[in-house]
């Protein structure tokens, strides 16, 4: 049991705090890149990718750099801490994540190879309108390839994306993964509240290939999963500096002609968000080494628990952050709300806290204790 | 990062766990599991044992029985007594005065007082807080006045632990009345069956009697039980109140109910609202668990960690949520808390679920109360 990283592992720390830090260090320049469209800087998109940033999950044969999860949990970090818009989780992580696990050799060395090399946008079109609006996207064979019809939405960075990674109804039932050329779908783009893109993505008899034989199911939950504990990173990036901006703000705002942090009231409370805080911790290093060393079963277990502390302090920690401001934590030009905004929207990518209580709640009755050790 | 244990701390776990199981006897063992009120001798019996096999104090230094571990296989240490329902080393004796007189006492102390104290065959209390003196320790009246090669103790101490058990106690006394607070302070051994030392029960809202008053009248104690230098008592209480960090947490025992309670709960268990809230609550105390073995696991100085007072404020809290949790499993049941056994047809677990309950807010109090260690947190950890 160690929860230290490696002097590589740091060094990899460093170099992508220097990166992102160079262009989102100021708040102000993270303002501008996420008011036009696409959203990011596509230059840095290109440096991550110089850097190995991109290809890190992937193995090298694929284009990648083969690193693990615990490097990967780093970037997250790292792009939590300056709310970096680069759409690293949901391009790399999940998008590329179902490639690298679904995708057969010459699917992963040209996707794969293609996305570590910063050339293009991935995106997983996955959610669905769900009740009697729905027109959920299915597979039809067509000649030698597939063709799907139906929508999906919000698709994370759908409208940017140069391909997009599908799920499908089968005709014979299950759901599959389907690669489709993004100018081939019709596609409105539009902001999420943090600053982040998402898109209503329209399939009418578009061609797809077929990512994977028959039902995908399985590899999908694995790797939501896996994006789940990455998420979980990125928000323990985002509450550290959510806290370390709230505390700086008590040690220099003054009130009734002294310092907020001489109130009692405030300071318990920004010691209440450290616990919080530090409970997330190291429940999101937990999971992302049983991510990198544990069975299927043991990471959607450990990716529910960490997505449920991840969802409850996120919470708590965005909330306290800007009630502990003020005024001025309301306002988007000063960074603090900003931060509460992202770990919202991070809260319901892929499922909030609720969720994950529901599915912990329909085993609790099958084992007597969680036991990290075991 | 690495997820699982090393080989040899996974032995080590096997070890500890094997000797706790089949060493320890198995009546002491259910009645912790039952949340029973341990008798003296049954927790003076566990220590013994513990002791015999060099499991009573192992953070000790070695030539006083310590084992030079790890602070991971202290933690380890520390969690498997509570999984194997194992009473933990009495703190007084273990984690309070044993490691001050190692650190601070004279060569004939450690002699006298030291295997003694391991293996419990004296019982010490804990002679620190007074009525005026609570979280502000340093604010305490009990006087020790030098007469000849004694010292003359006058004063009253309170909230005294298993006080009623005590052959000694270790006493925070004021020996220098012009000094500022903290230092005119000393640390100070007495026996407690000195004439005009008395001690008197408290009664609690559990019904128990779990804590007293000691006085002290014209208490005479020889010059040689004062422990470390005059008027340093103070280093020697902030020693021993920071130096311990692995157990501040009582994650095991917390679990070890919580997975009872699953027992307890029967057909309750598939009742959304239960279902949730003991998700909530084994969510949190894994996360718990984990920071405790994360500070554990990256501590190698062996000095006190700052997210100590993390532990304590959630480990407290979460011990107090879970006995809620108990309470209201057994509804109505738990209001049966007086009756003997062959009185009624109520479950054990649910008579004993409001007084475990009652007597466990005093967790969010003792060895400094949580709003002590948010401000711990606020200053030392936050600079605010």
């Amino acid at each position: 049991m160690d929860f230290t990283y490696d002097d590589e592992q740091q060094a990899l720390r460093d170099a992508v705090r220097g990166l992102v830090g160079k262009k989102y260090a100021d708040f102000e320049n993270r303002r501008r890149t996420v008011a036009d469209d696409p959203g990011f800087d596509e230059d840095l998109w290109k440096a991550l990718a110089e850097m190995g940033i991109l290809g890190l999950p992937f193995d090298e044969e694929d284009g990648g750099t083969g690193a693990g999860p615990v490097e990967t949990s780093i970037v997250a970090q790292e792009l939590g801490r300056v709310l970096a818009p680069e759409p690293f989780l949901s391009s790399v992580v999940l998008a590329g994540g179902l490639v690298a696990m679904a995708g057969s050799d010459e699917q992963r060395a040209e996707v794969l190879g293609a996305l570590s090399a910063g050339e293009i946008v991935l995106a997983f079109a996955h959610d669905e309108l769900t009740g009697t609006e729905t027109r959920a996207v299915t597979a039809t064979e067509s000649g030698d390839g597939w063709s799907l019809t139906g929508v999906k939405e919000p698709v994370l960075h759908g409208a940017r994306a140069d391909r997009l990674v599908v799920s499908a109804a089968l005709p014979e039932g299950g759901t599959g993964l389907f690669l489709v050329d993004g100018s081939a779908t019709t596609r409105t783009g539009y902001a999420t509240y943090d600053g982040g893109r998402a898109a209503r993505v329209t399939f009418d008899a578009t061609p797809a290939v077929a990512l994977g034989e028959g039902d995908q199911s399985t590899v999908i939950a694995l790797v939501l999963d896996g994006t789940r504990v990455m998420a979980g990173n990125q928000a323990v990036g985002a509450m550290e500096v959510a806290l370390e901006t709230t505390t700086a703000y008590l040690k220099s705002r003054k009130q009734f002609g002294v310092t907020l942090n001489t109130f009692q009231a405030l300071n318990f409370r920004a010691a209440d968000m450290y616990v919080s805080l530090e409970l997330t911790k190291s429940i999101v290093a937990w999971a992302t080494m049983v991510l990198a060393e544990g069975t299927p079963e043991e990471v959607t277990d450990a990716a529910a628990r960490a997505s449920l502390q991840v969802s409850r302090a996120g919470r708590h920690v965005g909330q306290e952050a800007i009630q502990l401001h003020g005024g001025i934590g309301m306002t988007a030009e000063y960074s603090v709300g900003s931060y509460t905004s992202h770990l919202t929207a991070l809260d319901h990518m892929f499922g909030d806290g609720n969720h994950h209580v529901r599915a912990l709640a329909s085993r609790v009755g099958d084992y007597d204790e969680v036991d990290p050790l075991a | 990062m690495q997820l699982k244990l090393s080989e040899e701390d996974a032995a080590f776990r096997e070890e500890l766990r094997t000797y706790f199981t089949t060493k320890i006897p198995q009546e002491i063992r259910d009645a912790v599991a039952a949340r029973h009120e341990l008798t003296k001798e049954q927790i003076v019996e566990a220590q013994r044992i513990l002791n015999a096999g060099g499991y009573a104090v192992p953070h000790w230094p070695v030539e006083w029985g310590g084992r030079g571990w790890t602070e991971l296989q202290r933690h380890i240490w520390h969690e498997e007594l509570q999984r194997a329902c194992v009473p933990i080393p009495l703190a007084f004796n273990a984690s309070m005065v044993g490691p001050v007189i190692a650190a601070f006492g004279s060569q004939e102390q450690k002699e006298k007082f030291l295997p003694k104290t391991a293996n419990l065959d004296i019982w010490w209390s804990q002679g620190f807080s007074e009525p005026d003196a609570g979280s502000d320790l340093a604010s305490l009246r009990t006087t020790a006045v030098r007469d000849g090669d004694d010292f003359i103790v006058n004063g009253q101490k309170t909230w005294t632990t298993l006080g009623q058990y005590g052959d000694w106690i270790f006493c925070l006394v004021r020996t220098d009345p012009d000094a500022k607070k903290q230092a005119g302070i000393s640390f100070l051994l007495i026996d407690m069956t000195t004439p005009g030392l008395t001690v008197r029960p408290i009664e609690l809202i559990d019904g128990g009697h779990e804590v007293n008053e000691v006085w002290f009248e014209d208490v005479r104690v020889p010059a040689e039980n004062l422990v470390g230098e005059l008027n340093h008592g103070w280093d020697y209480a902030k020693f021993l109140l920071g130096n311990e960090r692995v157990g501040v947490a009582p994650v095991g025992a917390t679990k070890r109910v919580l997975a009872n309670a699953k027992k307890w709960a029967g057909d309750q268990l598939s009742d959304p609202l239960v279902a949730s809230r003991i998700v909530e609550l084994e969510n949190e105390l894994l996360a718990l668990e984990l920071t405790a073995l994360r500070v554990a696991a990256n501590s190698a100085d062996g000095k006190p960690h700052p997210a100590s007072s993390v532990l304590k404020l959630k480990g407290t809290e979460l011990q107090q949520a879970v006995s809620e949790l108990v309470v209201d499993l057994a509804g109505s049941a738990s209001l049966a808390s007086g009756a003997a056994d062959d009185a009624t047809d109520l479950d054990f677990w649910t008579r004993r679920s409001t007084p475990a309950y009652l007597n466990l807010r005093k967790a969010s109090i003792y060895g400094g109360s949580n709003e002590i260690q948010r401000q711990i947190i606020s200053r030392t950890i936050l600079g605010l």
